[in-house]
């Protein structure tokens, strides 16, 4: 019989890994892997202004995110600096501005390396909520854009010209990640959250045919990393959140493996 | 496969009014504009082959007509309601993203089998449906990306260098292609290519742009020349034309040249539909 803690923490890994599944998906298509780690990084500033405003850590997380992605939209439209350079930039700046802030916060004593790998076997069923409701708002705001989101993922410009408000969409886009993150960061934290994005969707990529056979497939793989890597931490008594990153990327070398050999039975030489 | 003289009636009575004209469009750069006083328009029925060096602004040019951009001056008018299908120079597909053919024809607007089937037909590559997007070659993208401009039934076609990396034979076919889709649907349309001095044959009319409009005239007729059908063969003569062109105006002369040409469009155009259609009927 598994602990009711146990319980909660997997349900809360697999609630990421679905969503995670069909927004990592993009996030890899589109190349805004560094997208996810900046959020995260911004995300410690968020906690930082949190606490000092006294709004509230989640409240804080939220506004930075979507002030960053903002701030992004509106850098991305002059073309001198490409995206990873502006990435590279907000991230790093936010995450210093943050750990320097909260230095200054003589008061507050915040354990930093928490909000990194998070805490899954700390889940309350508070969090669930957060994660199965702001969950459910993403994939229902995802599977609206779908269509538009896919058209300019494939070429902006020709979307654009087909009709599709390709700036309106991508802020969209950029806002539901700065929302994921925001719930998930001090819930399971940031090093999970990005691993699920990207990981289960780089996996699947090898089983799909269409676009959504493998966003339905990284969710899929995401859940079972969740399941494995905390069967592998209970089992080696090692730290949940990392055990799950390291599952995930099992998975995904199996996949590479099998996938070459795939390849060379198919064409024998 | 080209042969449409009856069809030229009607496309007479459509040529009349532009699709789609610009006015005086300026687009400032650092230093030298980029684009400068250029007048464009494209009637129904007429294919303009834009030609320029890289850096001429043609692109910048075609993203203005398409709406993509604004332009720092001018304007473009279009005539209601008409659809611009659109055929991108280049659509870097990540092998990252599974997508058949298929599915890529109907990302912006849904359509039934059959509908995507015809327009594959049309473009002559019904066999393409399920095949993965990235796997394709330069020639079969270029016809799918067509494919999908005509799914969305263009009076206007605009096309970004349709036949750069298709080899030397496919893009002959692409040509015949793009001729007979303006013979069967009587759109206006606007290519663009980078070669100076080789334009499609059935082109009615080219615009030499560097920064400005330097000339504007109708290629010549080259199926009669013996030593260009000796040359590429006659296929190539009948779907290729060498357009030669003098400029009245050195480059370093940037403010303020008028082309000349100008004046004497409508003249061309006249005279030279009537070449066409003779050459069509022999």
């Amino acid at each position: 019989m598994l602990d009711d803690f146990i319980v909660r923490a997997l349900l809360a890994g697999m609630g990421v890994a679905i969503v995670g599944g069909p927004l990592g998906c993009f996030i890899v298509w589109r190349r805004m892997a560094y997208f996810g780690d900046s959020l995260a990084h911004a995300g410690l500033l968020g906690i930082a202004l949190g606490l000092t405003l006294q709004i509230g850590v989640n409240v804080g997380i939220l506004a930075v995110c979507v002030a960053l992605a903002l701030v992004l939209a509106m850098l991305e439209r002059q073309r001198r600096l490409a995206t990873d350079t502006l990435l590279g930039i907000l991230s790093h700046a936010s995450l210093s501005i943050g750990l320097v802030t909260i230095s200054l916060l003589a008061t507050v004593r915040v354990d930093v390396m928490a909000y990194l790998f998070g805490d899954i076997l700390a889940v309350v069923p508070a969090d669930l909520w957060w994660i199965y409701g702001g969950g459910a708002v993403v994939l229902a705001a995802l599977a609206y854009l779908w269509r538009p989101l896919l058209a300019m993922t494939v070429h902006a410009d020709l979307a654009q010209a087909e009709g599709i408000n390709v700036a309106a969409v991508r802020l969209a886009f950029m806002l539901l990640i700065a929302l994921v993150i925001a719930i998930a960061m001090k819930i399971v934290g940031v090093a999970l959250i990005t691993s699920l994005l990207i990981i289960p969707a780089a996996t699947a990529r090898r089983f799909s045919r269409t676009p959504e056979q493998m966003a339905i497939g990284a969710s899929l793989l995401g859940c079972i990393a969740v399941g494995a890597g905390m069967l592998g931490s209970l089992t080696w008594d090692t730290p949940s959140g990392p055990s799950i990153v390291v599952a995930a990327t099992l998975l995904f070398a199996i996949a590479l493996a099998a996938g070459e050999v795939a390849d060379r039975t198919r064409r024998p030489r | 496969m080209t042969a449409a003289g009856s069809k030229a009636g009607p496309r007479d009575e459509h040529r009349r009014r532009p699709l789609i004209a610009a006015r005086g469009i300026g687009v400032a750069g650092r230093g030298a504009p980029i684009l400068e006083k250029v007048d464009i328009e494209i009637a129904a029925g007429e294919i303009v082959t834009l030609v320029g060096p890289n850096g001429a602004g043609k692109t910048t040019l075609a993203r203005i007509l398409l709406g993509l951009d604004k332009p720092d001056l001018g304007v473009v008018e279009r005539a209601d309601a008409i659809v611009v299908g659109y055929v991108p120079q280049r659509l870097g597909i990540d092998a990252v993203l599974p997508l058949t053919v298929d599915r890529f024809l109907t990302l912006a607007r849904r359509a039934d089998r059959r509908t995507v089937d015809a327009a594959l037909d049309e473009v002559g590559a019904r066999e393409l449906g399920r095949r993965a997007l990235h796997e394709l070659s330069g020639g079969e993208l270029q016809r799918t990306l067509l494919a999908r401009a005509l799914l969305r039934k263009p009076d206007l076609l605009i096309l970004d260098e349709p036949v750069q990396g298709v080899d030397f034979s496919g893009q002959f076919e692409l040509y015949e292609l793009i001729a007979r889709i303006r013979d069967e649907r009587g759109c206006g349309m606007l290519l663009i290519s980078h070669d100076l001095h080789l334009v499609m044959a059935a082109t009615d009319r080219v615009v030499c742009l560097n920064r400005h409009i330097c000339c504007a005239g109708h290629p010549e007729d080259v199926s009669r020349d013996p030593a260009y059908v000796a040359l590429f063969g006659p296929r190539a003569a009948r779907d290729l034309a060498v357009y030669h062109h003098e400029h009245d105006h050195r480059h370093d002369l940037h403010g303020g040249v008028v082309p000349i040409a100008a004046d004497h469009r409508h003249e061309h155009d006249h005279r030279h539909d009537h070449d066409q259609h003779d050459r069509r009927r022999v």
